[in-house]
């Protein structure tokens, strides 16, 4: 391994991505609800306050309309805040001040105006906090034009795409999957970062294409890994924006397999999965395709308290492997 | 606009009210011809959309002139404002140009948001108006965040944020002042409550009596004044700004005052009588209290009066002249703006 790379947990590689952004720009700065001396309901702001001061790692009080729009007024007029939501279900106090104000006051404007904020969002399932601490909320935001909407599923794309996000004029949503926070990965030292829009290709195969986002990634990846000693060969595309989205690298993928499975945690219906088929559907490679699209999501319900129920609601990799292989063996 | 005080207070004005141991008579000539910028800029909006020139709808402010006009007397053009969807008369006391204006009404590429706003998001930026807003309380929580730039960056701005006495009923509005109190931000909060929050009076929404003594909840001064006495809005705007650069807090003005039209073009006025609206029209009209100030105060004569309102009179013209001329956006450029375009 590169003297430079080390292994990180997801949530590590946040942090310094904040830190690498705040020392490298005093405008920047973090607020949110308890990431202070608390360090952030996960840890992610940590010891950051240690190191840069209240000034710059501000603790709120419980207001996230207010101090989301506090946010936005200081981006709009100089600085470069880092919005830290406690749990992505948070966003519903808050979304007057991001779908109405951020994301439409530089067209309101005219193109005077730019408001670089950053929000972050705790978000999905697996930890029992059930229905109001567990959702997926990202299709929610992508809906919106002025925003641009990030899931990055990796500890190195969680550095880079924060950092991408920090040097963005525009505003940008993270949403960070929970049960990532303590998955390691390498992670480069230094500044680098990974562009806003560009989906990654996390595996090559001929058989069929997976497009996941966030931690449904790593389970695509699982299925793939099993169904390669069936002799299934899956392709695993890592969307990583949703908005921008990039067309592209699906189409040319989906072209290559003949075949298309969406999966995301998020709730099935009017999901990012919806809009990838969609998007597939309009496009040149429908010409291509062996078999219908197919979707897995999460189910048509609030997320439940109980562990077995919590997982029988959002695809598990027993999910994806079934349903690659149907698709796969022509039995859909 | 930009006043100083003027030094040491004359002799013979030391018993006036605020604004004329304050001001000179040039700058009270001045904001005589903002007044009358405000009000003639309504009248021939109004006038262009019952013409059928303007597009959509728009919310007067004709009534509430002294209340924009005496706020925005301490403020420079660095300081900054956070508006209302009634919010002509603050972009035109912080220094806009109606030619500008009326050309966002009519959806011209010359128009400040260059016709992707219209009425109710004008915005000035080069002269501190972030904005006016179509979400009640939405202006508020972004004039704490200008706030809090300006104290971060030590640039010793102070932001006003202009609301409604509608927004005081909005979570925003509680979340704001608490932060803004416990961060001691350079922000004066300005409710200019007129009395009905679309057809809603306060006395039906809102169960304080003065909007002002919910200030106390966040430990600032709140403080009430007529809003149609330029010089008791101007004295308080004074007291609240020099709190905020002084790096003492915020405060919280409700400014009494009373919109004559509707709140919007859709508006029967059936919640409130016609005696009522002539009553403030014929008994407390801001112009003509401060017009017969300005007389009995030796400030201007009657001829003066003409003469400012002459000059008002045709920079309306031109500037409706120059909304007409002005060419309409492309529709091809539709998608515009809604990204900074990166070199």
């Amino acid at each position: 391994m590169d003297a430079t790379v080390r292994e990180l947990s997801y949530a590590q590689a946040i942090q310094e991505a904040m830190a690498l952004a705040m020392d490298a720009d005093e405008r920047v700065f973090l607020m949110g609800e308890d990431i202070g001396v608390y360090g952030g309901a996960f840890q992610v702001t940590g010891d950051l306050v240690e190191r840069f001061g209240p000034e710059r790692v501000m603790d709120t009080p419980i207001s996230e309309l207010g101090g989301a729009g506090v946010a936005v007024g200081a981006a709009l007029t100089g600085m470069r805040p880092i919005f830290e939501f406690q749990f992505s279900d948070f966003a519903t106090l808050a979304m007057e001040q991001i779908v109405n104000q951020a994301a439409k006051m530089r067209y309101m404007l005219g193109g005077e105006v730019s408001v670089p904020v950053v929000m972050r969002f705790p978000a999905g399932s697996g930890t029992g906090a059930a229905a109001q601490h567990s959702q997926s909320l990202e299709a929610w935001l992508g809906h919106v034009p002025g925003l641009k909407v990030i899931q990055p599923a990796t500890p190195h794309d969680a550095k880079g795409m924060l950092l991408a996000a920090v040097a963005d004029p525009d505003p940008v949503m993270i949403f960070e999957h929970k049960l990532l926070y303590k998955m390691k990965g390498p992670v480069p030292e230094g500044h680098y970062t990974v562009p806003i829009g560009k989906a990654e290709m996390r595996r090559e195969g001929r058989d069929l294409t997976i497009v996941a986002t966030s931690i449904m990634v790593h389970k695509a990846l699982e299925a793939a890994a099993k169904l390669e000693g069936e002799g299934i060969d899956i392709e695993v595309i890592d969307l990583r924006s949703i908005r921008p989205m990039d067309k592209d690298t699906v189409i040319a993928s989906v072209k290559k397999t003949s075949r298309l499975l969406c999966v995301y945690e998020a709730v099935k219906t009017l999901g990012v999965g919806a809009e990838v088929s969609a998007m597939i559907a309009e496009s040149e490679a429908f010409d291509y395709l062996d078999a219908p699209i197919v979707r897995l999501g999460g189910a048509e319900t609030p997320i439940p308290y109980n562990p077995e129920l919590e997982k029988a609601s959002v695809p598990q990799v027993p999910d994806i492997v079934a349903a690659a292989r149907d698709l796969v063996r022509g039995r859909r | 606009m930009m006043a100083r005080a003027s030094g040491s207070v004359v002799g013979e004005r030391a018993n006036l009210p605020f604004a004329y141991r304050q001001y000179s008579p040039d700058q009270l000539r001045e904001v005589l011809r903002k007044m009358y910028l405000i009000r003639r800029f309504e009248e021939g909006a109004e006038d262009s959309y019952m013409r059928g020139l303007v597009h959509g709808t728009m919310h007067l402010s004709i009534g509430q002139e002294a209340s924009a006009v005496g706020i925005c007397m301490p403020l420079t053009d660095a300081d900054q404002i956070t508006s209302t969807h009634r919010g002509h008369g603050h972009c035109i006391a912080k220094g806009a140009d109606v030619k500008r204006m009326f050309a966002e009404f009519f959806g011209k590429t010359t128009g400040y948001c260059k016709g992707r706003g219209g009425s109710m998001h004008i915005a000035d930026v080069t002269k501190g108006n972030l904005g006016a807003n179509g979400i009640v309380a939405g202006g508020i929580p972004i004039a704490v965040g200008a706030a809090l730039s300006a104290k971060k960056m030590k640039t010793g701005k102070v932001v006003v944020s202009f609301f409604g006495d509608g927004a005081n009923n909005e979570g925003a509005f509680h979340e704001s002042l608490n932060m803004a109190s416990i961060w001691k931000l350079p922000v004066i909060f300005v409710c200019e409550n007129n009395g009905y929050g679309m057809s809603t009076s306060t006395a039906r929404s809102t169960a304080v009596r003065d909007i002002a003594d919910r200030a106390a909840a966040y430990a600032m001064p709140g403080v009430i004044v007529d809003g149609n006495n330029f010089s008791q809005v101007a004295e308080a705007s004074h007291i609240a700004v020099e709190r905020a650069r002084r790096g003492e807090g915020p405060t919280l003005i409700e400014s009494k005052t009373y919109r004559y039209r509707g709140h919007s073009k859709s508006d029967r006025n059936r919640y409130r009588t016609r005696e009522e609206i002539e009553d403030w029209m014929t008994n407390r009209d801001p112009i003509s209290l401060f017009e017969k100030e300005l007389l009995e105060f030796g400030v201007i004569d009657q001829a003066g009066i003409e003469a400012v309102r002459a000059t008002v009179e045709k920079e309306i013209a031109d500037a409706l002249e120059f909304a007409r001329q002005s060419p309409m956006p492309d529709p091809a450029d539709h998608e515009l703006f809604v990204y900074t375009e990166v070199a």
